[in-house]
């Protein structure tokens, strides 16, 4: 202290200090500090009364929806039946996972958790990252389905450690035949975020709520949607469930029945084998569609699920566009299976079938020469159906005109569009003077009276087209297609034909099959049923890239045909179209076995069965043999999905209108004729002169 | 005091000691809820640990002034020695640490600087010439008395231990009579340089937490989430309270920490504004008491360390309370004789303790003015 003894005197003449004075400011001081806790102590009780008392109703509703959480039970979707009850598109209990970003701390490592739990590759990972990276945060994720009880017991357990992960108790869309109907019915997925801000419904961004995403799924969303059910339940912070509150069930949406006859799709499906193609059989006396097969297609299941990457790739580059549904969005030129429908034109203009002409391996048209395919001698209509003899038509769509003709082609289907609960359909051309004065500027040419008489050039169509064309011809009646069992089914108009006259065309096709045609092995291996039909074969490329027959496949010729059975008295109808198929030849044998089936199953199946054993399974079968040896040469290195599904098929559309453009490019470019009947079996050992005319 | 009581039991400083036991009684309720109504998780400790530490405090009580005078600088010396030897096995050791092992005891000698340093400040000024005290020469040792164990608790880093050290120490020189300029000036310069702390002296998790503070729906499910949560719990226990062990704030964990800094939310959920205003009734017949027992003291040394006693309990009340409420950035201190754990409970037993000692000395010595003694 006599250190600062010194300092004292200095000290003293600035401030007065003493005893007292310092006693004093003590007890001053020690009031303010006194007065200043009070204050504080007082600020407190009031700051709590506010609280509690004053702003007690918010807070209670605060801790309520802190303690209640209200989850819903996404509904389970309506089934999709075929025409006798049997489900196409059904619902499969499973154990699921999805995340929730915002909910997430973080996304990677809580991944990589759950890629330990699950088993998922690098890849799968990479998808889930990559769509929780794109997804709007709020938007769930989905991880795996699936899971069996103890990958699900195993998260679980784990969910304090996992904040954002959703794993539960649900049901997914199954669809039992896979590929088969995928183009057909189409596939269910999560609803986008665009799809959430046009209806901001929680159940949307529920996890496991999927909504229809295409074809049937999406057409029909109203009736399966169902309504969701509501579970109230106590939980904690981190949400593990303390205890059930209130539960309301989830309303199944209503079921929907088509008039597809289910084993049939799949029989048609898996009969087209390794081409790509599509068949398309109808019912003729109510239009009723049983089946409306498009191969290769893709597994609706995977698309439901979320695909990943490995497949989508495996499905982007294959050149048969399994993506595509070819019943609706293929487009080929019809080729000769038009000509019968020509023949009721030139019926209705007053042709008389005796008429003949002879075809000296062609016919003069104005003043150029046209190939026929063969060389038939004296023709006339019947033949000129059974041998499709090019030059008969040449001659006689020059002689009626082809106005009249195209107004025939418009009145049994060929480009028009159905009524159908489709997402879209291309409805092709049927080219007339009109419309190539319209579309190209240019003046209706005798050669595209010739080109459009056998059905090339700039006609297009597609084979639901083709079946109610079939349809149409077998009956006389103006059939509707229909997809709906329980659809009104007015009576169909009739066309102004005589019986004889139909069934004079009847014959002529019956011959196609039964007779002298172009197609004998397309004959019934079933006693007392005949089917009619008429081969067609579409060139793709001109003569100078390639014959059509061999050589790559996306230069081959597409095969057709169209059908009815029995022919005497037409019950079914229908069109089978095989890409590149290299001519009819690829087209009828599956028409075939596939009315054989309508028929006569167990026959149907004895005709399959060995086909499938030397293509290597059934169609399912061979995709997922296809899939695994992709993914294993594929390795890690794949393109992302886009993100949204939708995305795939806008681009796989927008691809087929290429496509048909091309066509039409085709058509503009060829000089004179490009004849060309339907090629017989190369059994019958006739070369087709097919080349430019004159 | 009437003769019925017996004159050792009447000569006990009633009016905290009610009031005391009542709050550890609360608290080991509150506990009990706190562990989802499992008494022996927490509120066995809590009992057990008041019952040794009131025994301490007891002890504490009966030192006499010179042996405590004779002990101060060494006993702050040594908890700085302590504080020091923290600072080293954390740098050893590497990553920051709090206390030292000592077989079963963990001793966090943070806590213990907070008596000692008020302890040391009161014998300072105690025995510091009258007229010395406005000198700013005077200043210097005070300073260092403060300086030296802020900057190693800081260093640790504790922000909180920091600011209850710096206001035991601020309260103790306030009273002792410096120059109120002094705390005027020092009050503007601070506030002056209040950004050049926060921006250079806080963490980011510190600065974050006082942004957090000043706008706590900014990030509702993120920092702001402790407070928010602690208000729902107090809001939704209305007047009465939810009844006890019927929170769903604490119990359902989505109140943070319910059985140390926020307890009060805990209690106020299931007791309503009827339990806050007990407890903050028992705490000012504390504080009151405190302050009265320094304004009975015979000396400036009692008085100041009573008085500095009472301000570092106010001071853990205080801060708790505010954070709770969302009036104070959260930060980890405990509320006194309720919280669950050891160290602040021995801390504000320490000043209990100090506080019942000098009421024993008033009671020998009848007040004589501010004789230095």
């Amino acid at each position: 202290m006599g250190l600062f003894g010194r300092k004292k005197a200095r000290t003293k003449r600035r401030d007065l200090v003493s005893q007292t004075t310092l006693d004093n400011a003590f007890t001053r001081r020690t009031f303010v500090i006194g007065a200043g806790m009070g204050g504080i102590g007082t600020i407190l009780a009031a700051r709590m009364a506010y609280i509690a008392i004053a702003e007690n109703e918010r807070w209670v509703l605060e801790s309520e929806s802190n303690r209640v959480n209200l989850s819903l039970i996404p509904p389970r979707r309506g089934w999709i039946l075929d025409r006798n009850g049997a489900p196409l598109a059904s619902n499969r209990a499973d154990f699921r996972v999805d995340v929730i970003p915002d909910r997430m701390d973080d996304a990677a490592a809580t991944l990589g958790q759950l890629a330990g739990l699950l088993n998922l590759s690098q890849n799968a990972v990479a998808d889930i990252l990559k769509k929780i990276d794109d997804a709007r945060g709020f938007q769930p994720i989905e991880v795996a389905t699936g899971l069996d009880y103890d990958q699900f017991a195993a998260i679980s357990v784990r969910l304090p450690d996992l904040p954002g992960v959703v794993p539960q108790r649900g049901f997914s869309r199954y669809y039992p035949t896979g590929a088969t109907v995928g183009h057909l019915i189409g596939y269910v997925g999560p609803a986008s975020a665009e799809e959430y801000e046009e209806n901001p419904d929680p159940i949307l961004i529920t996890p496991g709520y999927k909504i229809g995403k295409d074809a049937l799924e999406a057409q029909f969303e109203e009736e399966l949607q169902g309504t969701p059910g509501a579970r109230r339940v106590e939980v904690t912070a981190s949400g593990r469930i303390v205890r059930d509150l209130e539960t309301r069930e989830d309303k199944q949406g209503a079921s929907v029945r088509l008039t597809i006859d289910g084993p049939l799709q799949d029989y048609a499906a898996r009969r087209i084998g390794l081409e790509s193609g599509s068949c398309v059989v109808m019912d003729c006396d109510t239009g009723d569609i049983l089946c409306m097969s498009s191969m290769p297609s893709f597994d609706p299941n995977s698309f439901s699920a979320g695909i990943g990457r490995v497949e989508y790739s495996m499905l982007r580059e294959d050149e048969r566009v399994p993506l595509r549904n070819k019943v609706l969005k293929g487009l080929y030129p019809p080729g000769s299976t038009v000509k019968p429908m020509h023949c009721m034109a030139f019926l209705d203009a007053g042709v008389k079938p005796e008429e003949a002409i002879i075809c000296g391996g062609g016919r003069r048209i104005g003043n150029r020469f046209f190939n026929c395919w063969s060389n038939h001698g004296r023709v006339d209509m019947a033949k000129a159906i059974y041998q499709s003899c090019d030059s008969y038509f040449y001659h006689f769509a020059q002689q009626v005109g082809f106005d009249q003709v195209a107004k025939w082609a418009h009145k049994m289907g060929l480009g028009e569009e159905f009524d159908l609960p489709v997402t879209s359909q291309f409805y092709g051309t049927v080219p007339d003077p009109a419309w190539k004065q319209r579309k190209y500027d240019q003046a209706w040419q005798p050669y595209d009276t010739v080109n459009a008489s056998i059905g090339q050039g700039y006609y297009l169509v597609n084979p639901l087209q083709l079946a109610v064309m079939s349809a149409r011809l077998a009956t006389g009646n103006k059939v509707v297609p229909h997809l709906r069992m329980d659809d009104p089914r007015p009576e169909f108009e009739h066309f102004d034909f005589t019986a004889s006259e139909i069934d004079y065309v009847r014959k002529a096709m019956s011959d196609v099959v039964n007779g002298p045609g172009t197609a004998g092995r397309a004959k019934l291996p079933i006693e007392g049923i005949q089917m009619a039909g008429k081969t067609g074969t579409a060139q793709v490329v001109s003569l100078s890239i390639s014959n059509g027959k061999t050589g790559p496949w996306k230069y081959r010729d597409h095969g057709l045909f169209v059908f009815f059975a029995p022919f005497d008295k037409p019950k079914y109808a229908g069109a089978v179209v095989i890409e590149h198929g290299g001519g009819s030849g690829a087209a009828y044998p599956i028409a075939r076995d596939v009315m054989t089936f309508l028929f006569d199953p167990v026959k149907g199946m004895e005709a399959l069965r060995p086909l499938e054993e030397q293509w290597g399974g059934t169609a399912q079968q061979r995709l997922d043999a296809k899939y695994r040896a992709y993914a294993q040469a594929a390795g890690e290195v794949v393109e992302p999905v886009p993100q949204r599904t939708e995305q795939i098929f806008d681009q796989v559309e927008a691809e087929a209108r290429l496509a048909q453009r091309q066509s039409e490019a085709m058509a503009a470019q060829a000089e004179g004729s490009r004849a060309e009947g339907s090629r017989p079996p190369s059994t019958s050992g006739e070369v087709s002169p097919r080349g430019t005319g004159e | 005091m009437s003769g019925i009581i017996p004159a050792p039991v009447a000569r006990q400083p009633w009016m905290m000691l009610f009031p005391l036991f009542g709050l550890i009684g609360f608290g080991a309720l509150i506990l009990t809820s706190a562990a989802a109504g499992d008494f022996d998780q927490y509120a066995k400790g809590h009992l057990l640990r008041f019952a040794i530490l009131f025994t301490m405090a007891v002890v504490i009580s009966r030192f006499n002034k010179p042996t405590v005078q004779l002990l101060t600088y060494p006993g702050y010396i040594g908890v700085l020695l302590l504080l020091l030897a923290v600072e080293v096995m954390g740098q050893v050791q590497g990553g920051s640490q709090r206390w030292l092992e000592a077989g079963p005891i963990r001793i966090q000698p943070s806590e213990l600087m907070k008596p000692a340093a008020v302890l040391a400040l009161a014998h300072y000024y105690g025995g510091l010439p009258v007229g010395m005290v406005p000198n700013f020469r005077a200043l210097i040792p005070a300073g260092a008395i403060i300086l030296l164990p802020i900057s190693f608790v800081l260093l640790q880093p504790d922000l909180g231990t920091s600011l209850a050290i710096a206001f035991g120490g601020f309260v103790v020189m306030f009273l002792a009579g410096l120059p109120l300029r002094w705390f005027l000036a020092a009050g503007a310069a601070g506030l002056a340089l209040l950004p050049v702390a926060f921006f250079v002296g806080l963490q980011e998790y510190q600065q974050k937490r006082v942004l957090t503070f000043l706008d706590p729906e900014n990030d509702p499910l993120g920092d702001g989430y402790q407070i928010t949560q602690s208000k729902i719990a107090i809001g939704s226990g209305g007047l009465f309270g939810k009844g006890f062990n019927e929170g769903s704030q604490s119990h359902l964990n989505y109140l943070p920490e319910p059985h140390t800094d926020f307890v009060f939310a805990t209690m106020a959920e299931e007791w309503g504004f009827a339990g806050g205003l007990f407890i903050l009734f028992c705490f000012g017949l504390i504080l009151f008491w405190g302050l009265k027992v320094a304004s009975n003291a015979a000396d400036r040394f009692s008085k100041l360390l009573a008085a500095g006693m009472t301000a570092t309990i106010f001071f853990y009340i205080a801060i708790n309370l505010l954070m709770v409420m969302g009036f104070a950035p959260v930060v980890g201190i405990p509320l006194p004789f309720i919280s669950h754990g050891g160290s602040s409970m021995m801390t504000n037993m320490i000043c209990i303790g100090v506080l019942m000692m000098v009421h024993r000395w008033n009671r020998k010595a009848p007040r004589t003015g501010l004789i230095v003694g």
